[in-house]
């Protein structure tokens, strides 16, 4: 009955006028940019983080939620109707929603889009609200030796996820790692690599870092041809699907689902992951392969519902152990942090409310999604047709006041040049900014934790192996990295990667 | 183009691993370094370096093996007034303060774009700057100087 109580009191929490103010706004926004091409969650709440200084801080985090899913959905919107997702979680939707929209049933593959969304989020939001409290009561139990093994395997999936080449993904983290050490030592509070500059002293700015890599560099790579977007789209109807099509999504949705809430949970896993896996698994159990790629409707049930369910189970990391499974989750633990929280498996029993809140809002929001996206299409269309020139000023002029409003510093704002120009370097060099954003926050958790762990075991590294849970950990680190380079494996995951 | 040549892109990927890595292996090797047992300050981020340069030396090989692709076209007009409008805020949001100074930005942001006609840029801008004043400003409360002392205001 415990958990009754607690989603009782989440959605106590969650469904206050003023929240429930903030849910919207989340998801309405999150819609946005994921249907307007040129700029991700990422950078949108590394923006809007500053801002929420002066929120609530459930309010806070209720809204940068909303943000999250709300850009899957919008990702998909666009998938589905100009074969661009907006969102890289969308990739596979396009595929398979493209074709179904260029045979005129764009309104069915949006519904069945929706309805799989929303099932997928339901049944993830129960089992958040399910595993978050024993997985609480196990990282209350871990120890120095297996925070650095569960943060390893978070840096090791990074890199599966990452495109192209693993050993520039692994020197992506790597430089992470090092430009998160930037700043001064915590336990001898020696100031290193500050190049003299004081306001290095306090370490790199991470928003500045976000804003940079992921705002700045894409609007670069999008200037670098600039062409008109044809948007030709038909009038959207027929939303409801046919009885039929009721049959053949059922089974990929709820397969779809399972997959997702597996795979989100993983540390450095995640939506894209889920929805690349959903696809493979349902293209190999179909009776009728050939039909993915033409327009089958398991290729946008399935994943769609896998990159939702994954999208919410990642939150489980991040609220019981603080461990962040993607960019988006290290931004809300930077909100978090802002905020005065330590996350961690603390969050659960110290602030219930904030903690059984945002779980409640996940629902409310993908509820409110559904209601709100099918008949906004409409709307939603219309943004695609703005070009792409109008839109980008505002861009840069939200992610500068957004970077200067952190500490008022000034520097923030030359640390964002810096990074865009490095981010574009690095997006030219085919380098991904994403294992580099989780590097640099785990950084200087992953030393603490090493130091610690060491000092504990008398400068015995064998303690990694010995601590059970620590040892499973990074067996699974060792798993996920020979997959990876496994030549097999390798060939495949490119083709996966080469149809976004 | 199967040739036992150099991939551009590779070599100056792996160059500048190298290169990052070096940079903080000096750095590093100047701090206390300290046993496994008690890690001094600069033994992690020395074993970071020393991985980061091994991988730079990995990519430059690897490099030489595969088949390369051009680089692309390199958005030099998007570096010019990109990169410079977020620097242009800092210097003068204190000085000119948040209007004068967020208007600027845009518009010179707004050019990064061949696209833009200098009508639709000034209008565009405006009308950014008019929305943030209120969202930002006034909406949000943010602690900004709607108009700063260089304006002799």
């Amino acid at each position: 009955m415990d958990l009754l109580s607690n989603l009782a009191l989440g959605f106590a929490t969650a469904a206050s006028p003023w929240n429930l103010l903030f849910c919207l706004t989340g998801v309405l926004l999150g819609t946005l940019i994921g249907v307007l091409p040129g700029i991700g969650a990422t950078a949108t709440i590394a923006m809007l983080l500053p801002i929420t200084f002066q929120l609530e801080p459930v309010s806070s985090l209720i809204m940068l939620a909303g943000i999250y899913y709300g850009a899957q959905y919008g990702g998909s919107t666009t998938a589905i109707l100009i074969n661009m997702p907006g969102e890289s979680s969308s990739a596979v939707t396009a595929i398979d929603g493209y074709q179904m929209a260029r045979r005129g049933r764009a309104g069915a593959a949006l519904a069945i889009a929706a309805i799989g969304s929303f099932f997928a989020g339901t049944v993830s939001t129960v089992l958040v609200a399910v595993f978050a409290p024993p997985l609480t009561a196990i990282a209350l139990q871990f120890g120095s030796a297996e925070y650095f093994s569960l943060m390893i395997v978070g840096l090791v999936s990074s890199i599966a996820l990452a495109h192209g080449s693993v050993v520039k993904a692994l020197g992506m983290v790597v430089l992470g790692l090092l430009l998160g050490l930037v700043g001064t030592d915590i336990y001898t509070g020696t100031p290193r690599f500050n190049l003299g500059i004081l306001e290095l002293s306090d370490g790199l700015n991470f928003v500045a870092l976000a804003v940079g890599v992921f705002g700045i560099a894409e609007i670069l790579r999008n200037l670098e041809n600039e062409h008109e977007r044809d948007v030709m789209i038909k009038k959207v109807t027929n939303l409801w699907p046919t009885r039929e099509d009721w049959k053949q999504m059922t089974a990929p949705i709820l397969r779809g689902t399972a997959i997702g809430s597996a795979l989100g949970i993983l540390p450095g896993g995640g939506a894209i992951l889920a929805s690349f896996a959903s696809y493979t698994v349902e293209k190999r159990i179909s009776n009728s392969p050939g039909e993915f790629g033409k327009g089958a409707i398991a290729g946008v049930a399935g994943p769609e519902s896998a990159n939702n369910a994954g999208a919410q189970t990642s939150f489980i990391p991040m609220l019981t152990l603080g461990i962040p499974a993607n960019p988006v989750m290290a931004l809300m633990i930077g909100a978090m942090i802002i905020q005065g929280i330590v996350p961690g498996p603390n969050v659960a029993t110290e602030q219930p409310a904030l903690f059984w809140g945002i779980i409640a809002s996940m629902w409310i929001g993908n509820l409110m999604l559904i209601l709100l996206n099918l008949p906004l299409i409409g709307l939603w269309v219309k943004l695609l047709t703005i070009p792409y020139y109008m839109l980008f000023p505002a861009i840069i002029a939200f992610c500068s006041i957004g970077v200067y409003s952190v500490n008022s510093n000034v520097f923030d704002l030359y640390a964002v040049a810096f990074f865009g120009l490095m981010g574009y370097g690095l997006a030219k060099l085919r380098c991904e900014p994403a294992p580099l954003l989780l590097g640099f926050v785990l950084g200087p958790l992953l030393e603490e934790h090493l130091r610690r762990a060491m000092i504990m075991s008398r400068g015995d590294p064998t303690t990694f192996l010995t601590r059970p849970i620590s040892l499973i950990l990074l067996l699974l680190a060792v798993g996920v990295l020979v997959v990876v380079l496994l030549p097999s494996i390798r060939k495949k995951r490119d083709e996966v990667f080469v149809e976004d | 183009m199967k040739s036992l040549s150099f991939s551009m892109r590779d070599l100056i990927c792996g160059l500048l691993f190298i290169a990052v890595g070096l940079f903080f292996a000096i750095q590093a090797y100047g701090l206390e370094l300290g046993t496994a047992f008690r890690m001094g300050p600069g033994y992690f981020p020395l074993v970071l370096a020393g991985i980061l340069v091994l991988l730079g030396i990995i990519v430059i090989i690897q490099g030489t093996q595969l088949e390369h692709e051009p680089m692309g076209p390199i958005a030099w007009r998007g570096l010019l007034f990109i990169l410079p409008a977020p620097i242009f805020f800092g210097l003068t949001v204190r000085g000119l303060g948040f209007v004068p100074s967020l208007f600027l930005t845009g518009l010179l942001a707004a050019f990064a774009s061949t696209r833009m006609r200098p009508g639709t840029a000034l209008l565009l801008v405006g009308g950014l700057t008019l929305f943030s004043v209120i969202v930002f400003s006034y909406a949000l409360g943010l602690p900004f100087r709607r108009f700063g002392p260089w304006l002799g205001l």
